[in-house]
């Protein structure tokens, strides 16, 4: 497999179908690297013609926007959409419901128009297409399995169905955490708590949200965020269940389970 | 005798319905305090909302069981109007039960269902009662309510249930006079409930039932009208707002944070300066965020006036529930306070004379603000549409920009996005370490 950027289509006169766009959270910590790697194999593996930016691609800004700091946030999306028309981009698919929220919804008002697509939304798309195949029944088949809603995927905007159907198709046991969907609990990293140390409380979040994730009885808990993956791999180790209790994004699960 | 009866209820109707126009005339002038903000697009699904999220109660729905008993009050409040509209009409022109002769045989079914909303309304108070001071629900015992805010809740609730004691006491009282066929009492064949109650009279003399059915019949009416006047210095005045409330709320995906235009020019210009020429630039530097009410919007204030202060937002708020100093309800609680002081601040001075104090900091403390994970939990619990979130952001704005005042590691991640791109300290070409990984 070779993942090809932006400027090496161009480079050939070609356009991809999509645009990967990877995120920050996704592009240099190497847990979450393997949440991209697993998605770029699913888009390889069913025959998706898509491009990644690397190094043309920055920060979305939303973490600088949700601290209040609004001149960084236009720097960012003002570049990023300089880029994004350049390459005459139509389509974006990405794994980071905060770059999805922050091109989808805030980069019309600056100027940038394009079909964005969670990583989630597209994997629905792709099995209901009958493009992802699972090797017999899976590698999850009869697993107890939790889903964690982020925050900028649910609330902020409203998908909490296609995520569930992807996991659907693992013949899996699918169980609910009690405060899931528009009840879901935040992993404790949104509006650019990722950055700093929580304030002065009882307990951190990610430690709540990790105990809920266990008491489930699942084996794995399945994430659909960068950051959430972070937040609930060190709120399940705190909760002692690290050796028996994965957390995975839902490309690492589906690319595991590919025939 | 009559006729100076007549005059006294007008009259007491008449300054209770001065009182509280004024009271509304000003809490409308302190919500148009806040910045101008449009919210008439869409006006179809701003309809829905309204008749889903105010007249249905929607989002009250999420938990059945306190949805179905504040539907009842909610429900008992507004149809019992009716009967309240018979009252008043016969206060002003010393009739008794003026409908009875224009509705018949419909006249005691009306009042029959008026009278099992009154027991159910009743009920519904009672158990509210016990929610809050017997089972002490953790929501209604946080710190939030100290004071005034948890006295207020128990005085609506007792009054609810002394207006709904006087309405069926009032009622039994006229039956008992109709059965013994006093010429006052107009007959209207038996009401639901208290036709039941009305053998409690049996003992008691015609000028003792007729004392109580008058007294009655004053002290709720009377009742009615001082608590259309208590509203608007209580959190009841949801009754009203969550319908404009409803109707202005935000259609966007709640994870959309509004642009800042005038930032967004800026920012343009420096990007690409050969545009510096077709827009020249202003003199007047505008403020950034908001620190005091007059910078939020109107409809920040009209949020801070709709709220009940139940405390939905605060008991699903991931801060507020491991113990920070962050709560929603607070936050709300805050922005009224300070607006009916700064309207206060206007009555007594003409314009608003700089007082030393500002939502932020003296209100809000940058702990709080510091806390918040913009997970919108907050919004998507409240069932009268209010926004704490976009408060929240708007000080963080402030804090941010007008004053740099952020966490060492925010200015380190600020610095690292302006400088790398990324809000870690990786350099560009880094983000193709995992390409060059899989490539290979």
């Amino acid at each position: 497999m070779r993942i090809k950027t932006m400027a090496e289509y161009a480079a050939n006169g070609e356009t991809p179908e999509v645009l990967f766009w990877v995120g920050c959270a996704s592009s240099f910590d190497q847990r979450t690297q393997k949440i991209t790697k697993a998605f770029a194999t699913i888009l390889d593996k069913v025959g998706v013609q898509f491009a990644v930016l690397g190094r043309e691609e920055s920060c979305t800004g939303d973490p600088a926007r949700r601290a209040g700091n609004e001149f960084i946030f236009q720097m960012m999306a003002q570049s990023n959409i300089q880029v994004l028309n350049m390459y005459a981009v139509k389509k974006i698919v990405t794994t980071c419901p905060h770059c999805f929220n922050t091109i989808k919804n805030e980069y019309p008002a600056l100027g940038g128009n394009y079909e964005v697509i969670h990583h989630t939304t597209y994997l629905q798309q792709l099995i209901d297409a009958g493009k992802i195949v699972l090797k017999d029944g899976g590698a999850f088949k009869g697993k107890k399995i939790t889903y964690h809603d982020s925050c900028y995927l649910g609330r902020a905007n409203d998908i909490y169905e296609a995520p569930r159907k992807v996991l659907e198709i693992l013949d899996a046991e699918l169980i609910e955490m009690k405060r899931c969907r528009s009840n879901g609990l935040c992993c404790g990293a949104g509006g650019a708590q990722m950055f700093k140390e929580e304030e002065k409380g009882n307990i951190r979040i990610n430690t709540e949200r990790g105990r809920e994730a266990v008491e489930t009885g699942a084996t794995v808990v399945a994430a659909n965020c960068p950051f959430c993956m972070t937040m609930l791999t060190d709120g399940v180790k705190e909760a002692g269940k690290e050796d028996s209790v994965k957390v995975l994004d839902l490309a690492e699960i589906i690319a595991e389970s590919l025939k | 005798m009559q006729i100076v009866q007549q005059l006294l209820f007008v009259i007491a109707f008449g300054i209770a319905v001065y009182l509280f126009a004024q009271q509304a005339r000003q809490i409308r002038r302190n919500i148009l305090l806040g910045q101008d903000e449009d919210l008439t697009d869409h006006p179809n699904l701003r309809w829905r909302n309204l008749l889903l999220l105010a007249f249905g109660q929607k989002k009250m729905f999420r938990n059945p069981l306190v949805a179905v008993l504040h539907f009842f009050v909610y429900a008992g409040f507004v149809i019992i109007n009716l009967e309240i509209l018979e009252i008043i009409l016969d206060g002003i022109l010393g009739t008794h039960r003026l409908f009875v002769p224009v509705l018949g045989s419909l006249y005691p079914v009306l009042i029959g269902l008026f009278e099992v909303l009154a027991a159910l309304v009743l009920i519904s108070c009672v158990i509210f009662l016990v929610r809050r001071n017997v089972l002490k629900l953790r929501r209604f015992m946080s710190h939030d309510l100290d004071g005034w805010p948890r006295s207020d809740a128990n005085y609506i609730l007792i009054t609810e249930i002394v207006l709904m004691t006087l309405f069926l006491t009032m009622n039994a009282a006229d039956q008992q006079m109709q059965a013994r066929g006093a010429e006052h009492y107009i007959a209207t064949g038996p009401f639901w409930i208290s036709s039941h109650l009305s053998p409690m009279f049996n003992g008691l003399s015609d000028g003792a039932v007729t004392g109580i059915e008058r007294a009655c019949w004053w002290l709720h009416i009377l009742g009615i009208l001082a608590f259309l006047n208590y509203l608007p210095y209580s959190k009841h005045l949801h009754i009203i707002l969550a319908f404009p409330n409803a109707y202005y709320a935000k259609l966007e995906p709640k994870g959309e944070m509004d642009n800042m235009p005038a930032i967004q020019h800026e920012v343009k210009l420096m990007l690409q300066p050969e545009l510096a020429t077709d827009s020249p630039a202003s003199d007047v530097i505008p403020k950034f965020g908001a620190k005091d009410v007059m910078d939020l919007t109107w409809k920040n204030l009209l949020d801070a006036y709709s709220c009940t202060e139940c405390g939905r937002c605060s008991a699903a708020c991931p801060a507020n529930m491991t113990g920070k100093l962050l709560s929603p309800r607070k936050i709300m609680m805050d922005t009224r306070d300070r607006v009916t002081e700064v309207g206060k601040n206007i009555k007594a001075n003409g314009s608003f004379q700089e007082d030393g104090k500002t939502l932020l900091r003296d209100y809000i403390s940058e702990e709080e603000l510091r806390a918040c994970t913009t997970c919108n939990a907050c919004v998507q619990e409240c069932p009268v549409s209010i926004n704490p979130l976009d408060i929240i952001l708007q000080l963080r704005r402030y804090l941010v920009m007008e004053e740099s005042s952020a966490p060492a590691e925010w200015t380190g991640m600020f610095s690292n996005i302006e400088n790398n791109m990324a809000p870690w300290k990786f350099g560009p070409e880094d983000r193709e370490n995992w390409i060059q990984e899989m490539n290979s």
